[in-house]
């Protein structure tokens, strides 16, 4: 191997002036990582202007020499130690760099949070602590700076660890260590200080180089998020390949595998990676695909997963923790898009349980919404299944963002799945139909009138089948029969009733819900509406046949079934002429008696 | 897995991603070491296949070595490459070489302004015909809305601020104080229509990785990263005009991997050959600019 050196890396949270930039000047100087005469010069220049030197400003010195291009990183700083190469991720203290504190530390193995001895606990000091355990950065050890104004005294460094650790135990951190220190003056950080003989504990780069990297994810059960299908045809390549990182565990080739929230089932048959020796086995962290047993039709957004092993869970309904960005307030009823693993789904806010002022830790029962900055625990519902862990089991397939207007406006973790006893749709819709106003006519009074019944007709299948032009053709041939049938293009609601929503994709279950609530009002009317749906899965399907009632849904699916345990009405191939795509939907409306003679 | 089977992992799920949530993707492909890496590793997330037009803005002062060596990888790995170029400029001639501008100025023409154009798709593209073996006017004019660029963040300062996913605004501005979060492994994928995202699968990677993984996946690169005999290589490529090879005996990429390991170069920037970078303003003025 080149370079075996293993990396790390951490993150550098406090309160601002609390001495985040001190620690990390002292961190480079210390460990020799600093370019050559940088130190001595940045000391020659203070003392030319009569003010102290600071290690902060070695800082302000490199970012300044950054701008003339030389190769040092501010944003992301290296120094390394004999046991390995840290990149220290900078993380504003200022609040409005919360967006960027954020990002630093979801990609950090461990924290350092540094605390002003001398000001004690500060807003920033509980809300980043807060977020470092939300974020999942499991080891955390608390800086406890400017030793030196304070005497170096035990007692101030004890009170304040003790308070400190009060504040964590609430929000369920529990530190490495707490390591009194002096950055400016240098204690505890390389070496043990003289002037703290009652701490005899490790040093900041001791306590640094004894974190593990190593997450123990091989061992946790196989969870494989699938990114993408790909099919390279063109290219005379007739792989099916299964793409994705293996977020936990390992699978190799023969082993069963089973995709959720569908629950398709097949084993691996080979493991695909380009340039690499054949692989037999993907282990965690693997970026690589598979080629499966079987031909099965699946998505990407399932979580591919080993039927031997622990389950993760499949639901729409969830407690969460969300910790909120965005500008817009998070509000109850409207639609928003989340992303956990490699699913993507629809989802509502459905209750707030409680929300979290991180600056005084005061909890409060009675908010409406998640102002930017609120951490709260929640319950969340998606439009269609979706398959998670608690985040407690697995992280990685237990972490979520939310979606709104384009950004991503807040990040989560799952605590547990909740059983629905009442969806959201169902709700609204038992809302719905206690508030319908009925007309004097009856439906069997229409249907004598028409000379057929009313029905929802739902063309489905993968884009470029032809959908289009047999609902079309069907809608021309019940019409020449007299028949009340109206086609309706999705295409035409886009501009038109949707043209509010925008091209937004965290709208897709209102998209959706219009649609069944057009067929409610138009079977209602006593019409045949017909329309189409690219790629529907079965909670598309189930959606709109909750949504049309009390009338009734009718399936076509053209060409490959992508539905996982839905049956729909009738299957035509894709190759089927237009011809006897609508002779067959015409035979099964009557035997289904929607309509009784037809005529070609 | 070691620090390079990381690296490599998580370009390859950034490729996917992108791929997975743009419709209209593109890569840039600059002919340098970072882009051809970038390169590869498509082929890696895609299995061979790189399913991403290739985008080469070309200056027509590149380095010729560099356009040979573009045209024969096209060819050889079955590329859809595209390049686009500032015809204006340079048919009134209003670049650094001719005179008639200084070098920032001309990066902008031919760079920065042949980029924004190629990628609205307002300006001619021209596409390698793989029959005939050279460039035909491509009849796509669809905007990228996904651009994937091969920068690092330890480069250059102002690169180190980047995200993965990086939104720019209808004008190509780029809002360096108000980033979008970047939580875990979820990034920017949607946008705004008439805005895109700039994608970053090399932002974690340094100098050295880039040429450990050269090494180890045997990629081929320019001569021009190496001492032909002359006792000078080429660290960061260019325009002829304005790039300049630095001192080095490094002859293979086990040598260049040792000469910076050793920190031979370790206080001279990696651009340092590269004119433009030091005129006022520097790379931060011509990255909010729109380039990369």
């Amino acid at each position: 191997m080149m370079n075996g050196r293993a990396q790390m890396n951490i993150v550098i949270v406090g309160h601002v002036d609390h001495g985040k930039s001190t620690v990390i000047g002292r961190l480079l100087a210390d460990t020799g990582t600093l370019p050559k005469g940088k130190l001595e010069s940045v000391k020659e220049n203070c003392r030319k202007n009569s003010k102290p030197f600071e290690y902060a400003f070695l800082l302000d010195a490199l970012k300044d020499e950054q701008s003339q291009g030389i190769t040092i990183d501010m944003a992301r700083c290296f120094f390394k130690t004999a046991a390995r190469d840290y990149i220290i991720i900078d993380a504003p203290g200022h609040i409005e760099f919360l967006k960027n504190m954020i990002t630093g530390a979801s990609r950090a193995e461990s924290a350092l949070l540094v605390i002003d001895v001398d000001e004690g606990i500060k807003e920033n000091s509980k809300r980043h602590g807060q977020m470092v355990s939300m974020l999942g950065v499991k080891q955390v050890t608390v800086l406890v700076n400017k030793m030196d104004l304070v005497d170096f005294s035990e007692e101030v460094f004890e009170k304040l660890k003790a308070d400190y650790s009060e504040f964590l135990a609430q929000i369920k951190v529990k530190p490495v260590s707490f390591i009194p220190v002096s950055a400016r003056e240098g204690d505890n950080i390389a070496t043990l200080s003289e002037r703290m003989p009652w701490y005899r504990g490790a040093t900041v780069l001791q306590q640094l180089d004894g974190f593990t990297s190593d997450k123990q994810l091989q061992d946790k059960p196989f969870r494989f998020p699938v990114q993408d299908i790909y099919k390279f045809t063109r290219q005379n390549d007739d792989r099916r390949i299964v793409a994705g990182t293996v977020a936990a565990g390992s699978v190799s080739v023969g082993d069963e595998v089973l995709f959720l929230p569908s629950g398709k089932q097949s084993a691996i048959k080979t493991v695909e990676s380009f340039n690499t020796t054949p692989k037999q086995s993907a282990l965690t962290g693997d970026a690589l695909g598979f080629t499966l047993t079987t031909q099965i039709y699946i998505r990407p957004g399932e979580l591919m997963v080993k039927p031997s092993e622990p389950l993760p869970e499949v639901g729409t309904r969830f407690r969460v923790n969300i910790f909120w960005v965005g500008r817009a307030p998070m509000i109850m009823q409207k639609e928003y898009k989340l992303k956990i693993g490699s699913a993507r789904a629809s989802v509502k806010l459905a209750e707030i349980c409680n929300t979290l002022d991180a600056s005084d830790l005061s909890y409060s029962k009675n908010k409406h919404q998640l102002d930017c900055r609120d951490v709260g625990e929640c319950i969340l519902e998606t439009s269609r299944p979706i398959a998670f862990d608690p985040a407690a089991a697995s992280e990685a397939t237990g972490r979520f963002v939310i979606v709104d207007n384009y950004e991503i406006a807040g990040g989560g973790i799952v605590i547990e799945n909740l059983s629905a006893d009442e969806t959201l749709l169902q709700r609204h819709i038992r809302e719905r139909e206690n508030n319908w106003e009925k007309g004097l006519i009856k439906a069997e009074e229409r249907e004598h009138a028409n000379h057929h019944r009313a029905k929802f007709i739902v063309f489905t299948g993968v884009p470029g089948t032809g959908k289009r032009s047999i609902a079309k053709a069907l809608e021309q041939g019940l019409f020449g029969n007299r028949l009340n049938a109206y086609y309706l293009g999705v295409a035409s609601i886009d501009r038109g009733l949707d043209a509010d929503l925008g091209y937004n994709a965290d709208n897709a279950g209102e998209r959706l819900r219009r649609i069944g609530e057009l067929a409610r009002i138009l079977t209602d009317a006593g019409l045949i509406f017909i329309t189409t749906i690219d790629d529907a899965d079965d909670y598309d399907i189930e959606t709109l046949k909750q949504l049309n009632e009390p009338s009734d849904i009718l399936v076509v699916n053209l060409g490959e079934n992508g539905f996982s345990r839905y049956h729909p009405d009738l299957q035509i191939p894709a190759i089927s002429s237009l011809a006897d795509a609508v002779q067959a939907v015409v035979e099964l409306l009557k035997t289904k008696e929607i309509i009784i003679e037809y005529q070609i | 897995m070691d620090h390079l089977d990381k690296l490599e992992a998580q370009s390859v799920y950034i490729l996917r991603e992108a791929y997975r949530e743009f419709k209209s993707l593109c890569m840039l492909w600059s002919i340098g070491k970072d882009s051809t890496v970038m390169l590869w590793l498509a082929r890696k997330a895609f299995f061979g296949h790189v399913p991403i037009p290739l985008v080469h803005i070309d200056t027509h002062y590149k380095i010729p070595e560099m356009i040979t060596y573009r045209d024969r990888i096209a060819l050889e790995w079955n590329l859809n490459m595209i390049y686009g170029e500032n015809r204006e400029a340079l048919e009134s001639k209003l670049t650094f070489p001719d005179g008639n501008t200084d070098r920032i100025t001309c990066c902008k023409y031919l760079k920065s302004e042949a980029l924004k154009h190629t990628l609205s798709g307002e300006w001619p593209r021209y596409r390698m015909d793989h029959e005939l073996k050279r460039y035909v006017p491509d009849e796509g004019k669809e905007p990228y809305t996904g651009v994937i660029v091969g920068v690092r963040a330890d480069e250059e300062g102002s690169r180190s601020k980047e995200r993965y996913f990086s939104p720019r605004d209808k004008d190509n501005v780029w809002d360096v104080g108000d980033q979008p979060p970047e939580f875990w492994n979820q990034f920017k994928t949607d946008f705004a229509p008439g805005t895109h995202v700039r994608i970053h699968p090399l932002l974690d990677w340094t100098e050295l990785n880039i040429w450990e993984y050269i090494e180890r996946e045997k990629i081929p690169v320019v001569s021009l990263y190496f001492n032909q005999g002359k006792g000078t290589r080429y660290r960061s490529l260019g325009c002829y005009p304005c790039t300049n090879p630095v001192d080095s005996a490094s002859q293979t990429v086990p040598e260049i991997i040792d000469e910076l390991k050793s920190g031979r170069l370790s206080n001279i920037a990696e651009r340092s050959g590269r004119a433009q970078d030091s005129e006022d303003g520097g790379l931060e003025t011509l990255r909010r600019d729109g380039y990369m």
